[in-house]
Order: C-alpha cells, then sequence, then structure tokens
C-alpha cells in the first residue's frame, strides 16, 4: 500500500466542504486538544480560525519553544541547472519558456560552493529541473559526492526518482529530499502539468514512499499554494504527512510553503493565499504536528519572515539565488522566483540574534550518515 | 552529601545538563557554570569535530567540566559504534551517552540496538551512559554487559513531563548495581529533587533550563533541587503512611495479659 490508495480514499469536494463548515467551536476544541488530529488541524485552517489567529499564535510559539528551542536552522539552495523538459505552466523553468538554459559544470559548482562556505552554511540544498540528459540522476550523484565532504548536510529538490537511486545518493552522502506535489486535486494536476515525465501524478504522489523505504533520514513535504484552493491541498499535505509518520516511523519531516511568486511565464494564481492565510496555516501546522519541521524561504518578505521566526518556524534559507550560477558564475542568468528578502545571510542571523535565537549552522555530520 | 563515582570520576554534582536549544552559546555557557553541573552532553551533530575551533566546545572549556559526547541521530548500532569511534578520536574522550532513537518523533530509545551497541561500545573501552526506556530488565542486561550507569527516561525528552514512569524508577534504583540517572522528561526543579528523594544517583536535565525565560536562574534552581533531593535522601526521609496511629495503643492490651 501506498498514500495513493489513502489519497484516493477522499473526495476532493467533500473534503474542501468539511473544512469551510468547520465553527467557532471546533476551532476552540483543537486549540484546547492535548494532541491534535487531522480533524482538528482542517478545524485551525478553516475560516473558522481566523478570529483566533492570536490563540494559535501563542500555542504554536510555546509548542516549537518547547520542542526545538531557541534555534533556527540555516540552510541555503544551490541551484544547478534550469534545463527542463517539464511544461508546469506556472514555473518559469517550464521548457517552452524562451530562456537561456544553464546547467553547472562540476568546475562551476565548486566556484558556487567557495562563495556558499564562505558565508558560513554547512547545509546545502541542491535544486535543479527536470532534465534526464542534463541534471539526470548521475550528474546529480556526481554533483553530491562532488559538494559532500564541503557540507554536514546535503539535500536535494529534484526531479523523483526510483527507490534504488535514493539508495545510492544516501550512499553518496544525501540526507534530505524535498518533494512537493504542487497540488493534490488529481485533474486539476493534469491541467498544470501537461507534458513531461512530471505529468505522471502518481508517480510523483508516490515518492515519499519510496524515500521512506530508501532510507533517506528527511523527507520535505508541501503543496504549490495558489494552485488550488489553498486550504483543501494543505490538509491533504497534513493527511499525508499523518501517513508517512505511521508508516516510516524512522524518517523525519519537514514541511515547506512555496507561494506562486511573480515570474518570468507570468502565471496568475488561482486561489491566492494571503499573508494572514500563510500565517494561519504555519501555526496550524505547529499545533497539528509540534515535532515537523517548518522551513519557510527567502520567497517571503522580511516582516513576514522576521515575524513567523517566532510562531512555529525552524528553518530558514538566506541570501538565496534562484538562478544556475548566482553565487559566482554568472549574475542574473534567469530566476526561477524573485526572492522577497534579499539580506545578507549576516543580515539575516543579526535579526534572529536579536530576537533571542541561536542561528544553527550545523545540525547533522559525516559520522551519523 | 556524599560525592557521585561514576566512570573513572569522582562528582560533587549530581545534575547532568545538556546543551541543545540555548538562545546563545554564552548563555548556554551562563546557565551551566550557574548550575554547577559537571557533566556536559553535546550532540556530535551540533559540533564540527573537524576544526578545533567550534563554537559550542569552547563555551565547555572549563576544567571542571566533563563533556560527554552523544550520539543523537544515529538510528542503530552500528552506527552508533562509528559515530562514537569518531567522537572519541575528534574530542579525546572515552566518554559517551548512548543514544539510539530511530523514530524522530518522539525520540524514544531502541532497547535492542542500545543494548547491541553497549555491549560492542563497553569492549572498546568507552565510559557508556545509555540513554534507555525505564525498563528494570533492560537496565540489569546493560548492568551486566559493563555499562557505567544507566540512564532511564522520566518521560519523553523535552516533554516536562516529570517521572511518568516513576513505579519502574523505583524498581530500577533497587536493583541497580550501577548509578541510576533519571534523563529526559524533567520539566522543574521539583520533579528533580523528586527522583533524587527517590534514590536516583543523578539527574540530567536540559529542555527545562535551555528553554527557560531565565536560563542561568533555572540552573541555579536545578542545582538546588537536586542537593536538597540528595540530602533528603541521604537523610532519609519520614515514612508516609495513609493509616493513622492510634492515640489510644491497639495492643495494650498484651501487656496486661
Amino acid at each position: 500500500m501506498t498514500f495513493e490508495s489513502k489519497h484516493s480514499s477522499y473526495n476532493w469536494d467533500e473534503v474542501k466542504e468539511s473544512i469551510y463548515n468547520k465553527t467557532a467551536a471546533d476551532v476552540e476544541r483543537a486549540l484546547l486538544a492535548t494532541r491534535a488530529n487531522l480533524e482538528d488541524f482542517k478545524a485551525l485552517i478553516s475560516p473558522a480560525a481566523q478570529p483566533y489567529l492570536e490563540q494559535m499564535a501563542a500555542k504554536s510559539r510555546a509548542l516549537t519553544l518547547k520542542r526545538f528551542g531557541k534555534v533556527m536552522q540555516m540552510y541555503i539552495p544551490l541551484y544547478l541547472s534550469n534545463a527542463c523538459a517539464n511544461a508546469c505552466v506556472y514555473c518559469g523553468f517550464n521548457h517552452s519558456n524562451d530562456i537561456q538554459r544553464i546547467t553547472l559544470t562540476l568546475d562551476q559548482v565548486k566556484q558556487e560552493i567557495a562563495v556558499i562556505k564562505s558565508m558560513g552554511f554547512d547545509h546545502l540544498l541542491l535544486v535543479t529541473g527536470e532534465h534526464p540528459k542534463d541534471c539526470g540522476f548521475s550528474y546529480l550523484k556526481d554533483v553530491i559526492e562532488l559538494v559532500k565532504p564541503h557540507f554536514s548536510q546535503v539535500s536535494i529538490e529534484v526531479q523523483p526518482m526510483k527507490t534504488e537511486e535514493y539508495k545510492e545518493l544516501v550512499d553518496a552522502g544525501l540526507n534530505t529530499v524535498y518533494i512537493y506535489q504542487e497540488t493534490y486535486h488529481k485533474e486539476r494536476y493534469a491541467v498544470y502539468h501537461p507534458a513531461g515525465k512530471k505529468s505522471n501524478f502518481s508517480f510523483r504522489l508516490e515518492t515519499p514512499d519510496r524515500l521512506g523505504e530508501a532510507g533517506v533520514h528527511k523527507v520535505g513535504l508541501g503543496c504549490l499554494l495558489g494552485l488550488e484552493d489553498w486550504r483543501t491541498d494543505s490538509f491533504f499535505t497534513a493527511a499525508h504527512l499523518d501517513y508517512l509518520e505511521k508508516n516510516y516511523w524512522r524518517t523525519r519531516y519537514s514541511i515547506s510553503f512555496p507561494r506562486l511568486r511573480p515570474h518570468a511565464g507570468s502565471f496568475e494564481p488561482n486561489s491566492p493565499a494571503s499573508d494572514r492565510d500563510l500565517a494561519q496555516l504555519i501555526m496550524a501546522y505547529r499545533i497539528f504536528n509540534p515535532d515537523v519541521d517548518l522551513s519557510l524561504s527567502t520567497r517571503e518578505s522580511v516582516k513576514f519572515r522576521d515575524n513567523m521566526m517566532q510562531l512555529g518556524i525552524t528553518a530558514m534559507s538566506a541570501g538565496s539565488k534562484t538562478e544556475p550560477g548566482g553565487y559566482a558564475v554568472y549574475n542574473k542568468a534567469l530566476e526561477q522566483f524573485k526572492v522577497a528578502d534579499d539580506r545578507s545571510p549576516e543580515v539575516v542571523c543579526d535579526m534572529i540574534k536579536a530576537k533571542g535565537y541561536e542561528p544553527v549552522w550545523k545540525d547533522w555530520d559525516d559520522c551519523l550518515q | 552529601m556524599s560525592v557521585l563515582n561514576l566512570g573513572d570520576r569522582e562528582f560533587k554534582s549530581r545534575l547532568f545538563t545538556g546543551t541543545g536549544k540555548f538562545a546563545s552559546n554564552q548563555l548556554m555557557e551562563d546557565a551551566i557554570l550557574a548550575s554547577e553541573s559537571e557533566l556536559v552532553t553535546v550532540a556530535l551533530r551540533r559540533v564540527d569535530l573537524k576544526s578545533n575551533v567550534d563554537d559550542i566546545l569552547k563555551h565547555l572549556n572549563h576544567p571542571h567540566i566533563q563533556l560527554l559526547p552523544n550520539t543523537s541521530g544515529v538510528r542503530n548500532a552500528k552506527e552508533a559504534v562509528f559515530a562514537a569511534q569518531l567522537a572519541r578520536e575528534a574530542l579525546q574522550t572515552n566518554w559517551l551517552k548512548l543514544e539510539i532513537h530511530p523514530d524522530p518523533k518522539y525520540l524514544l530509545p531502541d532497547p535492542v540496538e542500545t543494548l547491541k551497541a553497549a555491549e560492542e561500545l563497553v569492549k572498546l573501552g568507552f565510559i557508556v551512559l545509555p540513554y534507555i526506556q525505564a525498563d528494570p530488565v533492560l537496565c540489569k542486561r546493560l548492568e551486566e554487559v559493563g555499562t557505567a550507569a544507566v540512564m532511564p527516561l522520566g518521560a519523553p525528552i523535552g516533554s516536562n513531563q516529570g517521572l511518568q514512569t516513576k513505579e519502574m524508577l523505583r524498581i530500577i534504583i533497587e536493583q541497580s548495581n550501577v548509578p541510576v540517572v533519571v534523563d529526559a522528561g524533567i520539566g522543574a526543579p521539583s520533579h528533580a529533587a523528586d527522583a533524587m528523594e527517590m534514590g536516583a544517583d543523578a539527574v540530567l536535565v536540559n529542555t527545562a533550563i535551555a528553554v527557560s525565560p531565565n536560563p542561568v536562574e533555572m540552573g541555579r534552581a536545578f542545582k538546588m533541587a537536586v542537593e536538597a533531593g540528595r540530602m533528603a535522601h541521604e537523610a532519609q526521609l519520614a515514612q508516609t503512611g495513609t493509616v493513622a496511629e492510634a492515640s489510644s495503643p491497639l495492643t495494650a492490651f498484651l501487656d496486661e495479659l
């Protein structure tokens, strides 16, 4: 059994209706629960919870402090390639977009990581589009082997792969895999992903199962906020997390909150999530699951990040460049998305310290791999 | 108050502390110094073993502090033994807090892998302090393979729930020939005092100090609670009972016979 059978036991419209039918009493019950469940999560992300943001923030903050303490994990993405054979209608890397395609050579990767190391980072996230020829499995393996001696923790956010491939990458030093379903609405998924390998909804949906089987240490989930109703998609993400925790109990999990931003292909979000919505969602996750990592990227604004870091978030990137070669090799090729927080890692760290938190650069070691 | 003999050392303080979750390494150092703790555990994953200027270690560099590297992050015995050997080499200590919690959610220890690793690490010359469930039989098995102490949990790590496993801890303390260190779950000085009054040899506290709005004061509070609890244990606590003693003796008639 994989998550697909669980997924198909739900009906999107019914889930959506039950979220929107939640009442203030449901929200109050969720806030008082010792251990919130999926129904409580629905209540916490529902419109009925909007007047309760202050209570949610207090609870989310307290739970995060207790479980994670006054620390913030620091990571940085390294875009390796913008070559892509997919046709995701919302993405700047869409193969039909007429942009300069770049895949970094191993020598160029070395130049990039020299700059990244000088900023202080020890946790690295490798990002590519999906292009089997330019940046497929063997390219990624080469890059992981190249960067591993320089970083305690190496993560990837790339195309879904096979179990055996993940096992090989773990042996090469891979720690974490981020794989976002984009949307759990199967029919609408087909509209957003009309061509390329990514059009296979099930293969993507079952990826975390394969990651669990492959023994990947940490798995990052998420949906692309703005595509479909963000509340319903987030419920499915939480249900996915719940399923994975029960079935792959040795794996650690993380949730990210990619929100659609303006980009070269100019795609208008169908169901935009406001800052207030996103804050509600982050706090709902924390109350639902006190142990999951919650990560916030530089897609979000300075003010939003500086405040949410105390209300549930446990990992932040800083100084990110979202184009291949952005740190050293090229200047401004073409970004996947615009960063909203372009402060240097040093400035972000000063902010974290000023809030009474310790930035954590290293939280893994080769001896544990 | 008696000193604690553990491994190859004597400890005046029976409060062991952790280094995670503090708002800064300076605050961590200040709190640990205020607690007068002499055994401080640090996660291998957090220190830079390749560098000799790691910031966490720099703040723990005091002659009275014995470092206790821990293996948090390993998922089985094989990984634990490997990590322990690297730690010994890099940190120049054979002290080790053996933590094998393959479950990243509640961080509950794996008894099977812990016993396996403990046996091997003792043979390799480590002073092994295993973090384990409050399981009296497992504690005896660990003692048999030669661990320097046993570290049963009071409640899940970081939960601040206190001595949820109290009845099992009583049995462990009663049966043990090695020091019993109550680890995890201690959320308040009163929990620590309670464990010490019961006869625990020491307690390990991290979250309750680190996450307090005033870690230095909290470190001091735990020091006092641990000392009070130990002193009370050594002075022997008054018996408690639910049956009142009758003021006219019930058996006085026996003298009249």
